[in-house]
This record gives C-alpha cells, structure tokens and sequence, in this order.
C-alpha cells in the first residue's frame, strides 16, 4: 500500500503571546514545527505501511528550509520525502496550494491513499484535505480517527463529526484527513536519524511539475488577504473579591439581577 | 504582488518590525529585512512613516463576471431538520443582500425537510430544494456535485455554509470544482462600500491575529461561518417566500464513500451549541472525577458540560464537550469557566458568550481579561458552594 502524506512547516505559534503594551506578537522563541495535526497523518501513514506494507512518501510545500522537517519525517519512520519549491509558488491560498500538490501527486503516479491533518495551526483553514481530493477526483473523508481496515481496495474508516462518531466506506485511492485522536505519534527513532541524515530529498519546481503557471502563487489565489488586526478585548470585568462565601452570594446577586437564575 | 524595502529610505526606526503580526521582519545592519511567510497584509507599510517600504500589487487581469448575482446561504439539515446556523447564515445574507440591493436565496437539499418555509420567514427570497431520499444522509459526493451544479446555472455572487463538521468538508470541494475562493471559519462579513465586494474577517493563527480577506475577481465569493457566531433575526411571519423544487440529477451523481452507521458519543443531556447556559472545566480540575462537580452545577442550573482541550486530551472528558478553536463555538447567555485559564484557542470558542464568569485561582489567566465577572480563588470551595446555595432557590 503506497501512502502519500502531506505535511506544512508552520511557525510554532503555541509560543505566541500577545504584548499587552504593544498589542503585538512577542517573537521570542518561535521556531518552525511540523504542523502538529500533521504529525498524526505521518504516523497513521507509518502504522499503516507496517500493517500492510508499501511505502510512505512525505510531500510539502514550501521554501526550502522546510527540507529539515522532511528529514523529521524520514527519522519518524517516512520511506521517502519531496519538497515542492519555487519563488512561482509563493502567496498561494488553499486553492493553488491544493492545486500544486494535486500536480504533484500526479507525478508520484501510484498511490492507494493520501492522507493530511485536519488543518493548519497557522491557517486553520482545513480546505487543503477536501481541495486536493477535488482536483485528483478523489473520494474525500475528513476527520478520520481510525482507520478499521483497507482490504480489496476499499478502506472502512471511522470519522468525528459534532455528536459522534461515523463509520465510513470508501473506495481506494481516497484522500483523507486525520484529527489527533487518531494515534500517539511515535519519536524518531535511531536508525530513522541516520537515514534521514543521508536521504536525498528532490526538490520539485513548477517546471519540473508542469503546472500551469496562471494556477499557481499569488496569481493563481483566488482570496487576498488585504488586513491584519489583534482582535480588541473591550470587555472589562469585575472582579468580585472576599472569601468564597462572599464572592458566591455576589455572583448570585448579579445572576439574579441579569435574570439569568 | 510582491513587497520590498527601499534601503535608501529605511531608517532602522524599527516602527515595522513591532507591528508585523507574524514577527518575520529584523533589523539587519539597521535596515528592515522581512523574512520568509509575509502574507502582504500591509501592517508595516502602513506604519511606515519613510515610505520605505512597497508592496507592489499586479494589475488585475480579468474583471469579475458581472453576471454573478445575488446572496446564497447553503441551509444545512440533520435528520429532516434544518440546523441553527441556517437561520443565522439567512439573517446574515438578509443583510448581506439588502446592502447590495440583490435577492437572498437559501438552498437546501435533503428528504422531506421540515420548516424550509421558515426559511423565508427569516429573509429568504427563494429557497431551491431538492427533495430526494437518497439526499436524506448527508452524502457529500451529492451534496458538492448538485451544490456545483445549482451555482453553475444561477450564478450567485456570494455563497455562505456552516463551519460544521459536514460543511467544512464539503464546501471546500465545491469551491475547488469552481476554481473559486473560500474563507473559512469568518467571524465578521460586510460587504466593501467601495467595491461590493465581500470582507470576510477570520480568526488564524489560533485565534491570536484577525485576517480580512477578499475574493477579487473569481466567483462566486463563498465562506463558511461557524454556528453560533451570527445571531439569528426575529422570523417575520407575514414574509412570503418562493419555494423552486428542483429535480435530483441522479444520472450524473454517484456517491463514492458509504456511511456504514453512526455512534453517538454525547453523553449529556443538553446539546452544548443550543445551551442557554454552559459550565466549563478545564486543566485546573486536575482529574476526570472532579469534573462530577461541574456537572453538580451544570444539573442545578439546567445547563451544558463543556470543556477546554487539556480535559479531552487528557480522555477526562469526550471531544463532544470541547468548546474553542478546534473544539465547538458556543454563544450561551451564561458561561462558566472553572479552573481554565483561557487560551486564545478557547476563547475564541466563547468569548461571544453574554456573560462570562471565570473561577480560577490565578490572578493573572487570561480568562480574566473576558470576563463580565472573575471569581480568584479555589474552584473546589466556590463551585460546590455555588451549586448549593442554586439548590436553595
């Protein structure tokens, strides 16, 4: 079984504080991660190679520093790794993104399943999943947190939705996207890091990919972003002081004058 | 588009580099150098006062198809009946339409669906349905290549669906057979006086940074929005609307993936995105029995259990439960925090809440700075205590 993941560097913005005297990001100690819910698709990948065999191949997008995260995912278990890079893909919103990879993907040829994270923890968009399965004419099923079984090309997953869980049937090749739930994954292993440190990761360009160059980049976005703002907290509160006593016969008082109880 | 610096009028002032949002902007050798991942929001240029810095935009090459008209609301169902967000996303494009002086269309698809002439009561001009069984299930492979099909042959301007589960898988496929653009997750949507055209604001970066967003030139412009972010208008009941039957195309769809069955997880008795009033735990409870003294408080006030992501990583608590970025969007008239200190990634899951009241025992969470009112203390005093003195009326 020949699994393509799909995996995005992503500044590790967990980090992130707002300074609350210049209403801006404190910078101190952002460094770039994997996206995490891509760590989940990259070990769902692995386990399920070693259940069935085949071979997981890491794909990504972005500048080349993104390299070093795709010879993480070789240490973590990755038989191969490809970067996709070229100045002509930057700006790209989820639909030239999705576009570039489906071009890539084209050219890996054979593969039985692609599967990516939920979403991004910088654009929290989750589009890319459901994108791509569109311009590969793919059957989609977002929001995996088990696969059951791939047998006679089909696979029977289990997915979240609000109130529980689905279970679904899907013919192969299919794309899907995974939620955390889904595994633990594991940490690179030794011999991982040594074949990580001798793999040769190709680096894929828009030439090398054929794309049609009015689909990718900036060009090729169809959304802008045109402002970014801090969003205002207005909301100034009350603190209600004394012991516990004190504070609860305060609260309900002002439940009770909101006619809340 | 591009940016670049003019090093001859760079300064060093370093005015850039503290309103850059995504921080990639240094000083090197006492020039601005903007690092990798800018998203040319145009912050630094604005705060700029040498001019120093350009931001080139290419000439937009094709107009946007003028022929493109009017606002559609995807009216989601579950089981025969029509989901909140429908009735919030309607009262929205009402809005949305009335500015642009166009029609207000919702389109629902599914098996005998009740209440889709509420619908118009809440500002719809025409509903399109297409009453099928086999759309009964929320099949995506039928629901996207119909929802295609419909926005092929009327030509609406704008397109809105709920951030659910189900619409945030499907919607994206929609716009990617379109070649359009799609915003998900927008908190704020207003139409631009100047050009007409849809500003969809949006949380990112967990919710820490705002991004507004246009879709020039590409049609239709569509965005998801998460249940409980819009409020829903009061019905007019003496509005009339027109109800377009439309036939399934059931020669040309075919769904690929089949739902075998369905487990409910919920194990609580109040949904929590239709809750009046949720009590929330977090990290602070410190064990997955403690949180019985939440649902202590949760039983007297008739209220909701939700929780913060450290409960549900932990298995103290299911997924179902999580309110926040990844979690649920909950706009309750009462919400309870206890013992969470209020990540950016939860609040944006409730801080549209009316009021707020947060129990913690550090002075300095976050949870504070949303709070209509902030208890400091123990939770394991207060709460108990609180439920009591409920229970004594």
């Amino acid at each position: 079984m020949n699994i393509i993941v799909c995996l995005k560097q992503v500044p590790g913005t967990t980090d992130v504080k707002i300074d609350p005297e210049t209403n801006t990001l404190r910078r101190e100690g952002i460094k770039n991660v994997v996206n995490p819910f891509d760590t989940y698709a990259l070990e769902e990948g692995v386990r399920l190679r070693e259940r069935y065999s085949g071979k997981v191949t890491a794909l990504s997008m972005g500048p080349l520093q993104a390299e070093e995260m795709l010879r993480e995912a070789i240490s973590c278990g990755a038989d191969e790794a490809i970067l996709i890079s070229d100045r002509a893909f930057a700006g790209s919103d989820t639909l030239a993104t999705s576009y570039t990879l489906s071009c890539a993907v084209k050219k890996l040829q054979d593969y039985d399943l692609i599967i990516c994270g939920r979403q991004t923890i910088d654009g929290d968009t989750g589009q890319v999943g459901p994108e791509l399965s569109e311009m590969l004419g793919l059957p989609f099923v977002a929001y995996v947190s088990k696969v059951e079984e791939v047998a006679d090309g089909r696979m029977k997953v289990e997915r979240m939705v609000e109130d529980g869980h689905e279970v679904i049937e899907a013919p192969l090749p299919a794309v899907i996207t995974v939620v955390k739930e889904i595994n633990v994954p594991r940490l690179p292993s030794l011999r991982g890091i040594t074949k990580a440190k001798k793999a040769e990761i190709p680096v894929w360009t828009a030439s090398d990919l054929e794309v049609d160059q009015k689909r990718v980049g900036l060009a090729g976005s169809a959304t802008w972003v045109v402002k970014v703002f801090f969003p205002q907290r207005v909301k100034q509160g009350e603190i209600l002081e004394g012991d516990p006593e004190n504070q609860v016969d305060a609260l309900i008082e002002k439940l009770r004058e909101l006619k809340i109880t | 588009m591009s940016i670049r610096i003019e090093s001859e009028k760079c300064t060093g002032c370093g005015s850039c580099v503290d309103v850059c949002p995504l921080g990639i902007i240094e000083l090197v050798d006492d020039i601005a150098q903007i690092g990798e991942g800018c998203n040319l929001c145009g912050a630094c240029r604005d705060a700029c006062t040498f001019e120093a810095i350009i931001i080139e935009m290419p000439v937009e090459t094709a107009p946007a198809d003028e022929s493109y008209r009017g606002v559609w609301v995807f009216a989601e169902q579950q089981d025969g009946h029509l989901k909140g967000v429908a009735y919030e996303l309607v009262s929205k494009g009402r809005e949305l339409a009335d500015t642009l002086g166009t029609e207000l269309c919702a389109v629902c698809f599914g098996h005998n669906v009740n209440d889709v002439s509420r619908l118009a009561a809440h500002g719809a001009d025409k509903v399109y349905l297409i009453n099928d069984p086999a759309l009964a299930s929320q099949q995506e492979d039928l629901y996207a290549a119909e929802l295609v099909r419909l926005i092929r042959e009327y030509k609406p301007e704008i397109v809105l669906a709920g951030a659910t589960s189900f619409g945030r898988a499907f919607f994206p496929r929609v716009a990617a057979v379109l070649q359009t653009g799609l915003t998900a997750d927008c908190t704020g949507l207003e139409i631009d006086a100047e050009t007409g055209l849809l500003r969809q604001t949006r949380p990112t970066f967990g919710g820490s940074i705002m991004a507004t967003i246009l879709c020039r030139t590409r049609r239709p412009q569509m965005s998801t929005v998460r249940p409980r972010v819009f409020k829903r208008n009061t019905p007019d009941d003496t509005r009339q609307g027109e109800i377009i039957r439309v036939d399934f195309d059931k020669e040309h769809v075919t769904a690929r993936t089949r739902l075998l069955s369905f487990v409910k997880d919920l194990t609580e008795k109040v949904k929590l995105e239709d809750a009046d009033i949720i009590v929330s735990g977090g990290r602070g409870l410190g064990k997955p029995e403690n949180f019985d003294i939440i649902r202590a408080l949760a039983d007297a006030l008739g209220a909701a259990v939700g929780s913060s992501r450290p409960p549900v990583d932990e298995g103290w608590i299911p997924y179902a439960h999580q309110v926040g970025q990844t979690g649920k969007t909950v706009c309750p008239k009462l919400y309870i925090a206890c013992g969470i200190s209020g990540a950016v990634q939860h609040l944006a899951g409730m801080q549209t809440a009316d009021v707020i009241v947060a129990i913690n025992n550090d002075p300095d969470a976050p949870i504070f700075e949303v709070a209509t009112y902030g208890l400091v203390g123990d939770l394991f005093k207060i709460v108990p205590l609180l439920t009591e003195r409920l229970r004594e009326g």
